[in-house]
């Protein structure tokens, strides 16, 4: 039907809810060393089936940004937690 | 007759043989694409010795559950040309695999709620004509007529201005399309494996010499992957990593009606595209969800949104039942633009980031995968689609043409 994430600060939404904000990359935050690096950060996705790490907005409620650990395969979210 | 055609009356094609330990191509996936490439390896090449590997049944994929549009009216030179040359091989494809394909162009209509849109519109049919494809701007007045059934469209919520009217756009049935190349592979030689799972791809020296299977290894001279949805996956076993993220897009029809609507329509503002089937169901659908996921289940706010902007168009649907409803994968890239041919690792070539829209893609897609396995050469038509690209920062953006009118 549907699946449903906790807001940290709210409680139990369904999706709909929600912004997605795409999968937490590894590293952001640090300068990229030269351009590929940039294109990589800019681009580039693992795009996983199975645990990913995303970030997510509480858009029609709080307005918070936090993460979330759901499974892509199944779209289970396994835990959230404020950032 | 062959003896061995009297033994296949019931069948399209052979079933699954044994695996052999090598072949000059491996391909993997069994949709349009990767059937598309086997059979114009065949035809255009005489490339036989060609295995292709499909984890589920053929047409399992997108291939199997999209909603069958045609059309060539993108918004860029290198994407109109593209998708053109794929219409004109669709044109031409039930002939070639003596299979009909029930292509019906009856026309895409792009509606206009806004100024704006009108002239955004205006300026892709300039666009789309210079290089000589049909698209040209309607009134509103031209839309009512062609589409007596659509509501009346000033009274609208979101009132009709006008149309980007595509003739040469339609139709063709997604299933003949994946049997009828299929069967074509098949008789050329080629072998088809369902139930294969690609899980490995061996990479030595920076190149592809072959794949792991449930089924056992096998070493090959060149290695397609044609996953479409999945292609983030099989790219990663070779170490490839992709501007590619996997969302879910859904469509549902009506129980069958009258033959009411002749045409498709397409709202980019209601995110809405309908079409009438040759069953008389009505085929509705939108666009993906925002968030990635590999689980092809459907969602209940699809279908709610889905059908309020749907009977914003026809009203009168209110009475008709929902039959079925279905969701596939898409592999969606940021400039709404495939990623075709060569990648950093040699003899592995690419058919990804198909979105929303890859169905139409089809055929030149095996065409040209085939003359580059062929060649040796990316054919100049795919060469702005190289993953490269976004290193050189030259991305096709098809966003304004791709969004919601697949
Ligand atoms: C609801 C919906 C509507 C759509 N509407 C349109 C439309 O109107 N017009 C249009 O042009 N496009 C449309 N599309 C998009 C289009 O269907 C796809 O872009 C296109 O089908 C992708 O190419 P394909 O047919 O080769 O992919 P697929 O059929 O998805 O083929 C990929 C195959 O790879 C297999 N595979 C994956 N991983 C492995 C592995 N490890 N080993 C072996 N095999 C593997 C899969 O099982 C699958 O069969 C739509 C898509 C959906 C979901
Ligand atoms: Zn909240």
């Amino acid at each position: 039907m549907s699946f449903v994430l906790h807001c940290p600060h709210c409680g139990p939404r369904e999706v709909t809810d929600f912004r997605f904000g795409g999968e937490v990359r590894a590293g952001t935050g640090s300068r990229p060393a030269d351009e590929r690096a940039l294109t990589r950060a800019l681009y580039l996705r693992a795009n996983v089936d199975g645990l990913q790490r995303e970030w997510w907005q509480h858009r029609a409620g709080c307005g918070a940004w936090f993460q979330a650990e759901r499974d892509t395969g199944t779209n289970r979210v396994l835990r959230t937690v404020a950032s | 007759m062959p003896m061995r055609d009297l033994l296949r009356t019931r069948r399209m094609w052979r079933p699954r043989q044994k695996l052999k330990d090598h072949y000059d191509v491996i391909i993997v996936g069994g949709g349009t694409h990767g059937l598309a490439a086997a059979h114009y390896l065949a035809r255009n090449h005489g490339i036989t010795d060609v295995a292709v590997l499909e984890r589920r049944y053929l047409g399992s994929g997108a291939a199997g559950r999209n909603t069958t549009i045609v059309r060539a009216n993108y918004k860029t030179p290198e994407g109109a040309r593209f998708y053109d040359a794929s219409l004109k091989l669709y044109e031409g494809l039930s002939a070639e695999l003596d299979y009909n394909l029930m292509f019906s162009q009856h026309g895409h209509l792009t509606l206009a709620h806004s100024d704006r849109a009108l002239m955004v519109m205006r300026e892709r049919a300039e666009a789309n004509r210079l290089l000589g494809i049909e698209s040209e701007l309607i009134d509103a007045a031209e839309v009512a007529s062609m589409v007596p059934v659509m509501a009346p469209l000033h009274a609208m919520e979101h009132p009709v201005r006008g149309a980007l009217y595509h003739r040469p756009g339609g139709v063709i049935r997604h299933d003949a399309v994946v049997w009828g190349l299929a069967r074509s592979a098949d008789r050329a030689g080629a072998e088809l494996h369902p139930g294969t799972e690609v899980t490995g791809i061996d990479v030595r020296g920076g190149r592809a010499v072959g794949v792991r299977t449930n089924r056992g290894k096998v070493s090959a001279g060149t290695v397609i992957l044609a996953t479409a949805g999945w292609s983030s996956l099989t790219a990663q076993l070779a170490g490839v990593e992709l501007p590619i993220t996997t969302h879910l897009l859904q469509a549902f029809v009506t129980e069958p009606l009258k033959p009411l609507l002749d045409t498709i329509i397409v709202s980019g503002d209601l995110h809405v595209y309908v079409s009438q089937t040759d069953r008389g169901e009505f085929l509705i659908g939108s666009e993906i969800e925002p968030w990635t996921t590999y689980r092809m289940q459907g969602t209940l706010n699809f279908l709610q949104d889905c059908s309020r902007h749907a009977l914003e168009l026809f009203p009168w649907l209110e009475r008709a039942r929902m039959l079925r409803a279905w969701a596939g994968l898409c592999d969606l890239t940021p400039d709404y633009s495939p990623i075709l041919g060569a990648c950093e690792v040699d003899g592995l070539l690419l058919s990804a980031g198909w979105g929303t829209y890859g169905f139409k893609a089809a055929p030149i897609v095996g065409h040209t995968l085939a003359e580059q396995v062929a060649t040796g050469r990316t054919p100049e038509l795919i060469a702005p689609f190289a993953l490269e690209r976004f290193h050189r920062d030259e991305l096709v953006s098809e966003l304004a043409a791709a969004a919601v009118s697949h």
